[in-house]
């Protein structure tokens, strides 16, 4: 019988706790033990992207972190994207692009893309594909999904002033 | 691809973890940002007892200058070095820090597991060859100080003890005159190294190249130090032959191996065109 470890993450702004043996990996429990079927396991080899969270906001391939590794931390998977109803600009920046073909790629497209736009809101087209360039899409999609992140930053932007135009109005 | 079983240790200071490596010499293995050692964990390559954890070691991250030198901690990331004003005074770094791996592996891979890891393919060592680094390891009683070009001993192997943990990295400040450049060729993005090649060069106000580092990655078992090319470029100013000099000698010093990335004789070509590449660029930063 191999020991486990308790482990308590934030997910999604929401408490999950669960006891793990050290060599669980992180998108394992959130799949697992969670129930969060969003992030996706594609290459198993730390190198298509799919599985792509964020941890304190910093995106993080979760099939190369240990599940104990996320003790303590805050993570946010394509479930905790949405904003009530409302997609996040850049679900609805996907799918009026057309930015996925059969979807596999698409929430971990999305996470890298949320944490590259909070680093970079203005990014070229150059940018953003060097962005996501730890991402594979094998529908070889790029085009329309470099088009979704552009439409999504000139969104986020706009989101991002509106509050300043509302309070000096 | 599941891990083969271990314990695991997150340690909250130094000296806990150096106390861990001690008590459980040869069965230990430290876990930086984790993407070098968790794929190897997941192809069992490595079966450690026990996983030392020094993700909560958050007093590794930093990067400044001391003595004339650059000291920056084992744990700060390539995205942080890529980010780092200090660092983006070496073009020869900051070549190297935007290039490897991806995004991803960028945000969580630190310079002190890359060198310690010592994968014969990866950037960083190399790197640290090329601009004369040291390297600060230590142990439950004492610290070392170990010059790169005596650190990287063979493929996956380097001078660093069962019982120490790399703690910091020191690059030289160069004089002004100098300039860096990294080439690497990769089959794609994000890939290892089918052949890279890391250049330093200080040149003098007649074009004269006073001070030379030249290494190479990914074409033999290990990084390592293009001798014959220093000690070509230094006391020559630039030249179509000095370019020929330096590809003859990166072709004949390396030692590739045929696998995926492409033959031995492809391979000894690439190792040269970096090499001549990185020169190039080099020389430009410098002011040649």
């Amino acid at each position: 019988m191999t020991s486990t470890i308790h482990v308590a993450v934030t997910v999604n702004g929401r408490q999950h706790e669960a006891d793990v043996e050290p060599r669980r990996l992180l998108v394992h429990m959130i799949r697992e033990d969670f129930g969060l079927t969003g992030t996706h396991v594609g290459c198993d080899s730390s190198t298509c992207g799919a599985c792509t969270i964020l941890v304190d906001g910093r995106s993080a391939k979760s099939c190369t972190m240990l599940a104990v590794q996320a003790d303590g931390h805050q993570l946010t998977t394509i479930e905790g994207m949405e904003q009530g109803t409302t997609l996040h600009p850049l679900q609805q920046a996907f799918t009026d692009q057309h930015g996925l073909q059969c979807g596999f790629c698409t929430p971990g497209m999305i996470m890298q893309s949320a944490w590259f736009l909070a680093e970079n809101p203005d990014p070229t087209d150059d940018e953003i594909r060097h962005g996501i360039a730890g991402n594979l899409c094998r529908c070889t999609g790029y085009v329309n999904i470099v088009k979704a992140i552009d439409q999504a930053a000139g969104e986020l932007r706009a989101q991002a002033s509106a509050p300043v135009a509302v309070e000096t109005a | 691809m599941i891990p083969a079983a271990f314990e695991y240790a997150r340690p909250s200071s130094l000296g806990e973890a150096l106390r861990l490596l001690h008590d459980r010499e040869g069965e230990a293995k430290v876990l930086a940002g984790g993407y070098s050692l968790i794929p190897l964990l997941r192809y069992r390559l490595a079966q450690p007892g026990i996983l030392v954890d020094i993700g909560n070691l958050d007093d590794l991250a930093y990067i400044r200058e001391a003595g004339g030198e650059l000291h920056i901690g084992a744990r700060t990331t390539h995205h942080q070095l890529e980010q780092s004003d200090l660092v983006a005074r070496s073009g020869l770094w900051s070549d190297a820090a935007g290039g490897i791996g991806d995004p991803q592996v960028r945000n969580w891979g630190t310079l002190g597991g890359s060198v310690a890891h010592a994968d014969p393919s990866s950037d960083w060592p190399a790197v640290l060859l090329a601009s004369r680094a040291s390297i600060v390891v230590r142990d439950l009683e004492r610290e070392r100080v170990i010059h790169a070009r005596e650190f990287f001993l063979d493929t996956f192997v380097t001078a660093i003890e069962p019982t120490e943990i790399l703690t910091e990295v020191r690059v030289p400040l160069q004089p002004p005159g100098t300039g860096g450049a990294y080439e690497k060729t990769e089959r794609k993005a994000g890939d290892f190294a089918t052949a890279a090649a890391a250049v330093q060069v200080t040149v003098d106000s007649s074009g004269t190249i006073t001070a030379a580092g030249v290494a190479l990655s990914a074409v033999s078992e290990t990084p390592f130090v293009l001798l014959a090319a220093e000690a070509a470029l230094v006391g020559a100013q630039a030249s179509v032959a000095l370019e020929a000099t330096i590809r003859r000698a990166a072709k004949d010093d390396s030692n590739p191996t045929r696998d995926g990335h492409g033959p031995v004789d492809y391979k000894r070509a690439m190792a040269g065109e970096m090499a001549v590449r990185a020169l190039r660029r080099a020389l430009a930063r410098a002011g040649a």
